[in-house]
């Protein structure tokens, strides 16, 4: 999974797709996963520093970081060519 | 050395959408509830279970100074009644009748718990179209206040008048036109074509039976403080034409219910909290009427109120749990809870306020919020903002004390325990969880049916 390379965000969470002008919000956690996914971490790589850093478990962050990805991809966010790097 | 984790919320991703802001702003419903009256939400599930039904009695109690007072402060005589059917749950009652509530009870059932909570027999009214034969000579016996519905049951009560030595104390319920749409007229006698005012001729010509009061209950929900002014004036007129006619004073009036709550409606742009007239608002409007009417100082009719929902609806909240979040196959976000609308019913009358039980982030989602049952009307809110809710979590449902813990359905699971946290903000068990024995305890299984081999 690779986030579209034109993506712009910034600290305060505001995600700007400039190909088609539509801008998102995202919280914190969500900030830090698309700028993992930006460095091109792997999925893997993504839920060891978000287990690493947050009170939670792989089973809640598996759940979580799917919907999220869905909604990235169905926001049109994503490189949908490129296969997932683990 | 060790590093402290972060609190975790789910990552969420919301796309902006310009468009025609809200001229009241964004929402501020997801403020975060984590006591009711000190005691933590958290520790109320644990104890208690989830979903759990919790009732405030100082918040009753407060509702209930505040109704009294706007109407004393404009009317000399004045005397409320429990509307048991808004919420009959016995320490509930008590809590009104410590108050000095009267009982107000729609059937027979309601007229026994009454009776079994201690209220004395000519301190319940008994409305209602269903009255049964044996309960209206109860009635009668206990010199209760019978507020007739139809003919029939004037008839009924003449008859039933014969076998007995006391003489009944009736009333008639009166609809009429109040200008307010739909008009309530299924239930007692039309004012404007001359039904009541027969009714009435029935009742004064009768030897048999006492015509004392003069009842309306002109809709539920009122947002319109005018229509009770309306109806007032029209009661008022009744009374004095009676009193025209043969010499005698109606003892009280008698205006229902039917005040909204502060819950907002489905499809209101306002929030009840906004829109919702005050007990000031509907005191002023009907005891004016009264007032003007024509009555001397001597002959002022007691005024009785039944009102229910706007006592009680503050005082409820339904706690919760978060079973599961999933997506909708159009990418809307679906929360399902653990109650639906089998435990609230009147989700499907309101947009209820749901607050998270937790603290959040600043980040919010828009969903929708399905209760567990397996079916698809189980729709606690079409649309809410609330942040990302994960399972486990919990929420506060407000207002939720009218109507629920009555009209509640025992449909696939057992009905939660009910709460009552008093004055000094201890809880207390008012209604015990349900157990399987409480559903299937009254069943009987022919001795056929009792064994089979699979």
């Amino acid at each position: 999974m690779k986030i579209k390379k034109n993506i712009a965000l910034s600290d305060s969470g505001f995600v700007f797709d400039p190909a088609t002008g539509d801008s998102f919000t995202t919280n914190l956690i969500g900030m830090e996963i698309i700028k993992m996914l930006k460095d091109g971490k792997s999925h893997q790589e993504i839920k060891t520093a978000v287990l690493k850093k947050y009170l939670t478990d792989e089973a809640t962050f598996e759940k979580d970081n799917y919907d999220f990805i869905n909604m990235l991809t169905k926001h049109r966010l994503t490189d949908g060519d490129e296969k997932e790097k683990d | 050395m060790t590093t402290k984790k972060l609190q975790y919320e789910r990552p969420v991703i919301q796309k902006l959408n310009t468009g025609v802001m809200n001229k009241f702003g964004t929402k501020t419903e997801y403020s975060p509830v984590t006591h009711i009256e000190n005691n933590s939400v958290k520790e109320l599930i644990n104890k208690f279970g989830s979903p759990l039904f919790v009732i405030s009695e100082k918040t009753i109690r407060d509702t209930y100074h505040s109704a009294n007072r706007a109407f004393k402060n404009r009317y000399p005589k004045v005397q409320f009644a429990w509307s048991y059917k808004t919420n009959y749950v016995n320490a509930v009652c008590n809590v009104f009748h410590q108050e000095g509530s009267w009982a107000e009870v729609v059937s027979g059932f309601e007229y026994n718990k009454a009776l079994g909570n201690g209220v004395p027999g000519n301190k319940i009214i008994f409305n209602g179209p269903d009255k049964r034969e044996e309960e209206l000579l109860l009635a009668i016996n206990n010199d209760s206040l019978i507020h007739i519905d139809h003919l029939d049951e004037l008839y009924l009560i003449k008859e039933l008048a014969n076998e007995t030595n006391h003489r009944p104390r009736v009333a008639i319920r009166v609809n009429m036109d109040t200008g307010v749409y739909p008009m309530w007229d299924r239930f007692g006698f039309n004012y404007e074509n001359g039904q009541a005012w027969d009714a009435i001729n029935k009742i004064m010509l009768n030897d048999k039976m006492d015509l004392v009061g003069l009842h309306c209950h002109i809709g539920t929900f009122m947002l319109a403080p005018s229509a009770y002014g309306i109806a007032a004036g029209k009661l008022s007129e009744l009374a004095l034409a009676i009193k025209k006619k043969y010499k005698k004073n109606i003892q009280y009036i008698d205006m229902g219910g039917g005040f909204a709550s502060k819950n907002t409606l489905k499809g209101s742009y306002l929030q009840g909290v906004d829109t919702s007239p005050t007990f000031d608002q509907f005191a002023e409007s009907i005891t004016t009427a009264i007032l003007n009417a024509g009555f001397t100082e001597n002959e002022l009719p007691l005024l009785i109120l039944e009102t229910g929902r706007a006592m009680i609806d503050d005082a409820g909240y339904l706690l919760g749990t978060v079973i599961s979040n999933k997506r909708l196959s159009d990418g809307r976000r679906a929360t399902i809870m653990d109650f639906g609308v089998n435990i609230l019913f009147t989700s499907f009358w309101y947009d209820h306020k749901i607050s998270p039980a937790q603290e959040f982030g600043q980040h919010t989602e828009d969903a929708v919020l399905y209760g567990p049952l397996c079916m698809n009307i189980d729709v606690i809110r079409e649309n809410i903002t609330l942040p990302p809710l994960m399972r486990n979590d919990h929420v506060v449902v407000h207002t939720v004390g009218a109507y629920n813990m009555t009209q509640w359905m025992q449909f696939i699971a057992l009905r939660p325990a009910i709460v009552m946290i008093d004055t000094q903000n201890v809880a207390h068990v008012i209604r015990n969880r349900e157990t399987l024995n409480s559903i299937q305890g009254d069943e009987v299984m022919p001795t056929h049916l009792k064994d089979f081999k699979l």
